[in-house]
């Protein structure tokens, strides 16, 4: 602190308000919460033959996109109000990825059955 | 604390530091950002091997598969540990706001040793599978497997590198503004490799088992 001229309580005030979205006890033990309660049904529906394959595939990706929605939110605080251009670049992102993966695995499985045959 | 006097056509040591206050602030925020912008980068770098994963892993080559070769409970464990870490680098982060050193580090050296049991089970699942003959030169699925668990553990490995030396300058240096940047930049990458760690159980192995059956 010596090498810092103001008063410790001015450097809380400052890294306070230059990061408005923080993280309290209870919205990190909310988010753990809910992404315990996720993955537990994640894993149970792969280890248990409650439901079928197809449904087993649904209930897997959709509660893991819901984890990661919630991970984004509770714990890296990432919301449309606190930084608006980490927001646009996550968004960005998840395009390319959609690019990416959707057109790799178009284009190999096509591919593959084109070959095969 | 007057070093300096002030002189004519100089800023006052008042308006010098508030100055200096308004660049840290600006800085702290840009770096926080194009920290998160390397982030991004990197969500991309983990789509091309997840990708790459979901396109050869049934190329087992007459090989085990992924319903062999994956214990799920061992995965369900691995899974428990980073999250728990995740959530007690955000207790850490707190305590870091509120300038209680003692909490921050005991919250940091928590993150660390669940972080290093996550990795200590990786590396234990790795030897397993490359002793019984299942390394990644095995198949087009092994290799596909070791390069994407492979990635994130790498990046969990350099993890509690970063935790060690930012505990180190916590200790050393307080929790100036710089410190705080640094802090602020670690945990986004600790919740980033949970987040990562999501996509790698729910596609590697619950998908992976599930589809090759």
């Amino acid at each position: 602190m010596s090498s810092h001229p103001h008063s410790p309580a001015e450097d809380h005030a400052s890294t306070a308000d230059t990061h408005a979205a923080h993280g309290t006890y209870a919205s990190y033990l909310t988010g753990f919460a809910l992404s315990a309660l996720l993955t537990a049904i994640a894993f149970g529906v792969a280890m248990m033959p409650l439901l079928s394959r197809t449904a087993t595939i649904l209930v897997v990706t959709a509660v893991g996109l819901v984890q990661i929605c919630v991970q984004n939110f509770y714990f890296m605080h990432l919301t449309h109000r606190s930084e608006r251009w980490n927001f646009i670049s996550f968004f960005f992102t998840v395009l390319i990825i959609a690019i990416l993966v959707g057109g790799s695995l178009w284009i190999m499985f096509h591919l593959n059955r084109n070959m095969m045959m | 604390m007057q070093i300096e006097i002030d002189r004519p056509g100089e800023y006052s040591m008042r308006a010098r530091n508030a100055h200096a206050h308004n660049d840290d602030r600006e800085s702290t925020s840009t770096t926080v950002f194009g920290f998160w912008i390397y982030l991004m980068t990197d969500a991309m770098l983990f789509a091309t091997i997840f990708v790459t994963y979901a396109v050869v892993f049934t190329n087992t080559a007459g090989g085990a598969g992924p319903a062999e070769l994956f214990e799920l409970p061992f995965v369900a464990v691995e899974t428990a540990l980073l999250l728990v870490s995740s959530t007690t680098f955000g207790f850490s982060m707190i305590a870091a706001r509120a300038e209680n050193k003692a909490a921050t580090l005991a919250w940091l050296g928590l993150t660390f040793a669940l972080g290093a049991g996550f990795l200590g089970m990786e590396m234990h699942e790795f030897g397993g599978l490359i002793a019984e003959g299942h390394g990644p030169d095995r198949s087009a699925f092994l290799s596909g497997f070791f390069t994407l668990v492979g990635t994130h553990g790498l990046h969990v490995a350099s993890g509690l590198v970063w935790i060690l030396v930012m505990a180190g300058q916590v200790v050393a240096h307080g929790f100036s503004e710089t410190i705080m940047r640094r802090m602020m930049c670690l945990s986004l990458f600790w919740h980033f490799l949970d987040v990562v760690w999501i996509c790698v159980f729910s596609i590697v192995y619950l998908l992976g088992v599930i589809l090759n059956v």
